[in-house]
């Protein structure tokens, strides 16, 4: 190698000797940071398994089937529990699906430029409002509004007080009450996911509808909505694995009472108020078990529907919700 | 049709301001200056505030914190530099399950793995459940912002002597961080309004306490405590720290937004 003849002493560099070693640590420690991940979600499965074995053991496959749910003898059954989660998250899709993709399709498709932006913003942030402040909104103005209003409306007014799904007294606190404020709470989810996944589809799709001849819904209807099908049923689920997960404002909204009733004003339980209703008067242990094990298989439900949800959702491509 | 959507679009923008306006309405009025810095007082007493409580959720976002953002930035930096590999998209795959999960089960995950062994609730236990769930989000954001910075800057940094490490580190993290820091922001916004995780491992706390080891008051913890309870006076100041808390939560999302729109610079709809 010629030397140089410069009298200038060149930049000092890292020894290559030095810098192997930090490399290797450093990546040794991204990796292990990495695997913290999967390591918190084995802990937690096996954490929440393990306290509440006991319960599972002794009750067996009767926890999920049986009714009773009777601290004192100690006789647990987590059926209405779990009965009153599915009813609850299955409502509340029912009326925010529409509404989610009803709205997204307004955002995507009809609405002028300058009003995307708020209302966009607008539906991200009633996704950022805590559950506690939806609890206690619900409480104080939901609950009187559906004790004064709806709920005489629905059964009498409609007359479907007739059916057994609107009878019953209306005290307010109830399996509707619950299921429309989860609706409110999920709706900017799906809406979100849609919006993204339509404003995705590409313009061709559009264009050669139109080309053939189709008006502006049918194009909405016939080829971009197909195309983003995945998408969105993708983002539906994910809206229903919040709504199965759901705490705090349905613990202050559903009436907290261990009954399976066809009615939809009768109070009820799901399995997550039920846990955080229950956790801090539970003496025994055989109840603390129970709780734990309603928690583990609230946990399993909603691992299997997360893990669909964003197995969906990653097929159309890389969404960030 | 295009009307039905618009309600649709409604619908959804709606319910946000009627809450707002409710909580402006009834919050309003019990929030002072007392409410940030009285402790609560026994029920029927005027006045009291929740300044236990409010200091309580910072200390505990700050936990949070600490175990959340090596954690996230870490296995975000992971993620972006190894994408491709079988492991990576497991762990991505796996951070959005995690992130999915429901907060009460955190909680009674904390509550079996942190407060049993020790014997009692604390402020760490519940900085522990609300760290855990901040790592997913974190995760993301990191690995997204890492790799939106050119490969062209790492491989001129490699090219001028710079080892691997302080590539990462120093080059591209240091690039990357205004998006970092955004979904950060986040993050917290969203850790902050968490009640349930709390309920197994905190608790709650009626007196003044900054021990990590002990329990504390937390803002969500003790609106939710007031509002389920049968005072007036309860329900009014839950109102208010329902201000307190939206008010922290939405003045951060919206910061975190313009932050994200000025880096994009208009950004995309």
């Amino acid at each position: 190698m010629t030397s140089s003849a410069s009298t200038a002493t060149p930049p000092r560099r890292p020894s290559i000797q030095g810098s192997v070693v930090a490399d290797r640590i450093y990546r040794a420690a991204i990796l292990i940071f990495a695997l913290c991940i999967p390591l918190l979600l084995l802990l937690i499965f096996l954490e929440v398994g393990a306290a509440g074995w006991p319960a599972l053991r002794r009750f067996g496959f009767g926890f999920l089937t049986s009714s009773t749910w009777d601290p004192v003898q100690g006789q647990f059954g987590a059926a209405p529990a779990i009965a009153g989660t599915l009813l609850t998250s299955a409502i509340a899709l029912l009326i925010a699906t529409p509404l989610a993709i009803g709205g997204a399709i307004f955002l995507s498709e009809f609405s002028p430029k300058w009003l995307r932006q708020p209302i966009a913003f607008f539906i991200d942030l009633l996704a950022a409002v805590p559950s506690v402040v939806f609890g206690l909104w619900g409480i104080f103005v939901l609950l009187p509004l559906l004790r004064t209003s709806v709920m005489p409306f629905l059964r009498d007014t409609l007359h479907l007080g007739a059916t057994p799904f609107f009878s019953g007294p209306a005290y307010g606190p109830s399996v509707l009450a619950a299921s429309l404020i989860l609706a409110i709470m999920i709706l900017p989810f799906i809406a979100a996911v849609s919006r993204e996944v339509l404003l995705a589809v590409p313009r061709t799709q559009r264009e050669a509808a139109l080309a053939l001849g189709a008006t502006r819904w049918e194009t909405i209807t016939g080829a971009v909505v197909p195309y983003a099908k995945t998408g969105i049923l993708g983002g539906i689920i994910l809206g229903l694995g919040r709504a199965l997960g759901e705490t705090m404002a349905v613990t202050m909204l559903i009436g907290n009472r261990h009954e399976l009733s066809a009615s939809l004003f009768a109070p009820g339980y799901t399995m997550a108020s039920l846990i955080a209703n229950e956790f801090s008067e539970a003496t025994t242990d055989i109840h603390l078990s129970a709780l734990m094990a309603v928690g583990f298989v609230l946990l399993v439900i909603t691992l299997i529907v997360n893990a669909a949800a964003r197995s969906l959702v990653r097929r159309v491509g890389g969404l960030s919700r | 049709m295009i009307a039905l959507t618009f309600l649709a679009a409604g619908a959804a923008v709606v319910p946000l301001l009627v809450i707002l306006a409710y909580l402006l309405k009834e919050g309003a009025g019990a929030l002072s200056l007392g409410f940030f810095t009285h402790m609560p007082r026994p029920a029927g007493e005027p006045g009291g505030g929740m300044a236990n409580a409010i200091v309580g959720t910072l200390i505990l976002v700050g936990v949070a914190s600490v175990i959340g953002l090596p954690i996230g930035i870490g296995a975000g930096l992971y993620l972006a530099e190894h994408k491709g590999m079988k492991l990576a998209e497991l762990v991505r795959f796996l951070a959005d399950v995690l992130n999915g999960l429901p907060s009460i089960v955190m909680g009674i995950f904390a509550w079996e793995f942190l407060v049993r062994p020790l014997g009692h609730f604390s402020a760490l236990a519940g900085g522990a459940a609300l760290g855990a769930m901040m790592i997913p989000l974190v995760t993301r954001t990191t690995e997204e912002m890492v790799r939106t910075v050119p490969q062209s800057l790492r491989e001129a940094a490699l090219a001028l002597g710079y080892p691997r490490w302080r590539t990462s580190l120093q080059i591209v993290l240091r690039t990357a961080l205004g998006g970092i820091v955004t979904g950060v922001l986040v993050a917290v916004a969203r850790v902050a309004g968490e009640t349930a995780p709390l309920l197994f491992t905190v608790i709650g706390n009626q007196f003044w306490s900054t021990d990590l080891t002990q329990p504390i008051a937390a803002l969500p913890l003790q609106i939710y405590t007031y509002a389920t309870g049968p005072y007036d006076d309860w329900h009014a100041q839950a109102w208010a720290g329902s201000l307190v808390l939206i008010g922290l939560v939405l003045v951060i999302s919206i910061i975190a937004r313009v932050m994200a729109r000025a880096r994009h610079g208009g950004g995309h709809d």
